[in-house]
């Protein structure tokens, strides 16, 4: 018995070993790099499930992307032309498989660099794989600060994104309803369930100069807001401020504007989704401010009218604002590898974070020491359910 | 003048936790089984609502009878293709293959309907009268006052009809009303038929009302049905009806008071509460008739 013992022990100890060299053997290769003549960029989207809509036109102005570069000849590395080939995977707008597709794309499909997911919290469960394999993955749409922070306050050298992030939004915001539109009392109607609506919360009260009237909470999947708005009606607000997601945003300017009240409603890049005006309903949507990374009635630069006319032309549709920064990150990682003249995907990751002056459809981007892209915050305006107007915030 | 304003508030909300606490307590009182489905089919009856108006254009009522006549149909089929073959089963199983049917079906509509919200269609067109500086909507009037009917409805059926008679002597002993000859299968597919209608209703007038409806939509309402079918007592018709009310009113007075982020926490601490303190529910003992 006790010799059976050792024998498990024995055994145990020497598959730990060989597990830990394992290790050690990985850790030494560094990267993926493109084999052949063609650098595959992973996806990791959100195709189907809660952020599906954000997830799909990830995939559309991502593939836009890559087909628009193919079509012009490729990325340059040193002197030789090589393909983008894309490789695309859903991950359910689950943590758990977004998690596991990054694991996927960085070892099976040797991916140099991976887009999405679209969510922070995806982000961050894909985001110790990504490291792990040592390649760089830009989400379009994580505004969490934390996003690209290690705990001890470091950069990830990993993450990067191609949008802002939250308290740049909520900072903008805040000063945007305080000196444009100059309204001095706000009330917060916010979601208590998202990392995204704390953000925004917490940078929006820390930059605002004026009075927050009061501060109250929902959760992601309420649907019922006629407590809180009646609430709202013996205070003294110029507007409200609801960080949050379009589809509960919506049926709060909904029963809101039933409910009688008329105020300004602001908004972050939550908002930025056409449901919000089909759940609203058009006649209710008025007075409604948002930010958000790109709109066509704010051109950037002359690229976007480009983008605008090629977008139409392949899907039909007016492009939004989470195609155009998924085709920003597309162009952001041929930028990489053609600075750094290499499709290794460490060099790549070095290469997005020296990132300086680049000329995106959704404005000009250069990359701060914390992998956040500096660049306008535009706010746009509903009326009626449609854009009144939208100007860039610097 | 404002608790006023939330008690209207209060009212609507609880008036639709109320008809689907009905369904969980019926189908309680009969078989002794937690139907965790039910708020699903809560949803499916929104989303059948949304097809009728949308392709054939029919009107609010119509839609509205024709989203129970299929959350009945459905009631039905899930009764007896999920929970009829395990009838001599331990109560255990039941009640797993009750939240498995409840993963299938959000998760199935998720599939085939894709998990982001829709716009309800506005078959009614939505005012608002106003009493001094009180507002009610008609919609609001609409699902309070057709929420009662229907439990006026519910409760004529159960007294006064041979079918309800069947069902109450199932719910006190099923094999001694097989004795005399009442038909345990049919009155049990009845039960389930009469408690998935009032949740259908409940999904076309939530649409309506909120304008927004989804494959999760089911799932909050649906426990927060179940905490108030205990609340009122488990089993007890009446008791349902209450504790889906109160539910309602704790909610809006919670978030009233300005607790706005413990609104869910509250209710589920009421649930643990009254567990502790009066399982039998505020109406438990007292009345003995169960359905």
């Amino acid at each position: 018995m006790k010799k059976m013992k050792i024998a498990t022990l024995a055994a145990t100890a020497m598959m730990l070993a060989a597990v830990f060299t394992g290790c050690a053997n990985k850790a030494g290769t560094s990267g993926n790099s493109a084999s052949g003549d063609t650098i595959t960029i992973g996806g990791n989207f959100e195709l189907s499930g809660a952020a599906a809509a954000y997830g799909s036109a990830m995939q559309r102005g991502v593939k836009l992307a890559v087909t628009k570069i193919n079509k012009d000849g490729g990325v340059k590395v040193g002197d030789k032309k090589m393909k983008l080939k894309l490789v695309t995977k859903d991950n359910k707008s689950d943590n758990a498989s977004a998690a596991s597709i990054a694991t996927n794309l960085t070892t099976q499909t040797k991916a140099s660099a991976v887009i999405g997911p679209i969510t922070s919290g995806a982000g961050l469960a894909a985001l110790p794989n990504m490291t792990k394999a040592k390649v760089p993955l830009i989400t379009p749409g994580g505004t969490q600060d934390s996003l690209t922070l290690q705990k001890n306050g470091k950069v990830q050298p990993y993450m990067f994104r191609s949008c802002f992030e939250d308290s740049f939004q909520g900072k903008a915001l805040a000063k945007y309803v305080y000196n444009t539109m100059k309204l001095k009392n706000v009330a917060i109607l916010g979601d208590k369930s998202t990392d995204y609506a704390q953000g925004l919360i917490k940078a929006f009260k820390g930059e605002y100069k004026g009075k927050i009237v009061t501060t109250e909470y929902y959760q992601a999947g309420d649907k019922d807001f006629n407590t809180l708005l009646t609430k709202l009606k013996s205070k003294n607000y110029d507007a409200i401020f609801v960080p949050g997601y379009y589809s509960e945003a919506g049926l709060i300017i909904r029963q809101a504007r039933e409910m009688g009240i008329d105020k300004p409603i602001v908004g972050a890049d939550g908002f930025a989704d056409p449901k919000l005006v089909s759940i609203a309903g058009k006649s209710n949507a008025s007075n409604i401010y948002y930010t958000t990374h790109f709109d066509a009635k704010a051109p950037a630069n002359n690229k976007v009218a480009d983008y605008l006319k090629l977008y139409k032309d392949t899907y039909g549709d007016d492009a939004g604002t989470f195609d155009a920064l998924s085709y920003d990150a597309v162009y952001m990682i041929k930028q990489a590898i053609e600075t750094e003249k290499s499709t290794n995907s460490v060099k790549i990751a070095e290469g997005l974070a020296k990132l300086k002056n680049f000329q995106g459809v959704t404005g000009t981007i250069t990359m701060d020491k914390y992998h956040n892209p500096q660049k306008p915050v535009i706010v746009t305006k509903l009326m009626d359910g449609t854009e009144a107007e939208a100007t860039a915030v610097k | 003048m404002q608790i006023l304003q939330q008690l209207i508030n209060g009212l609507s909300l609880g008036s639709i936790y109320a008809l689907l606490a009905l369904g969980y307590t019926m189908v309680y009182g009969i078989i002794k089984l937690i139907n965790f489905a039910h708020g699903d089919v809560y949803m499916l009856g929104a989303f059948w609502g949304y097809y009728m108006i949308n392709t054939f254009h029919v009107g609010f009522w119509t839609a509205l009878i024709l989203s129970m006549i299929f959350c009945a149909i459905i009631g039905v089929i899930v009764e007896f293709l999920a929970y009829r073959p395990l009838r001599d089963s331990p109560r255990i199983v039941v009640l797993i293959t009750a939240i498995g049917v409840s993963f299938l079906l959000e998760n199935g509509m998720s599939y085939l309907f894709s998990s982001s919200p829709r716009d309800f269609p506005q078959a009614m067109v939505m005012h608002r009268y106003h009493l001094g500086s009180l507002s009610i909507s008609n919609v609001q009037v609409l699902i309070l006052v057709t929420s009662i009917v229907l439990m006026i409805l519910l409760q004529l059926i159960i007294k006064r009809t041979r079918m309800g008679k069947a069902m109450r002597a199932v719910s006190v002993d099923p094999e001694a009303a097989q004795l005399i000859g009442i038909n345990v299968d049919h009155t049990i597919s009845f039960t389930f038929a009469l408690g998935s209608a009032l949740a259908g209703a409940a999904g076309v007038m939530i649409g309506l009302y909120y304008n927004s409806i989804d494959p999760l939509m089911g799932m909050t309402p649906g426990i927060k049905a179940f905490v108030a079918a205990v609340l009122g007592g488990i089993g007890l018709i009446p008791g349902a009806a209450l504790g889906g009310f109160v539910i309602g009113l704790v909610e809006t007075a919670v978030q009233a008071m300005g607790f706005s982020a413990f609104r869910d926490a509250a209710v589920y601490a009421i649930l643990i509460v009254i567990l502790i303190i009066r399982p039998a529910g505020i109406l438990g003992k007292t009345t003995r008739e169960k359905v």
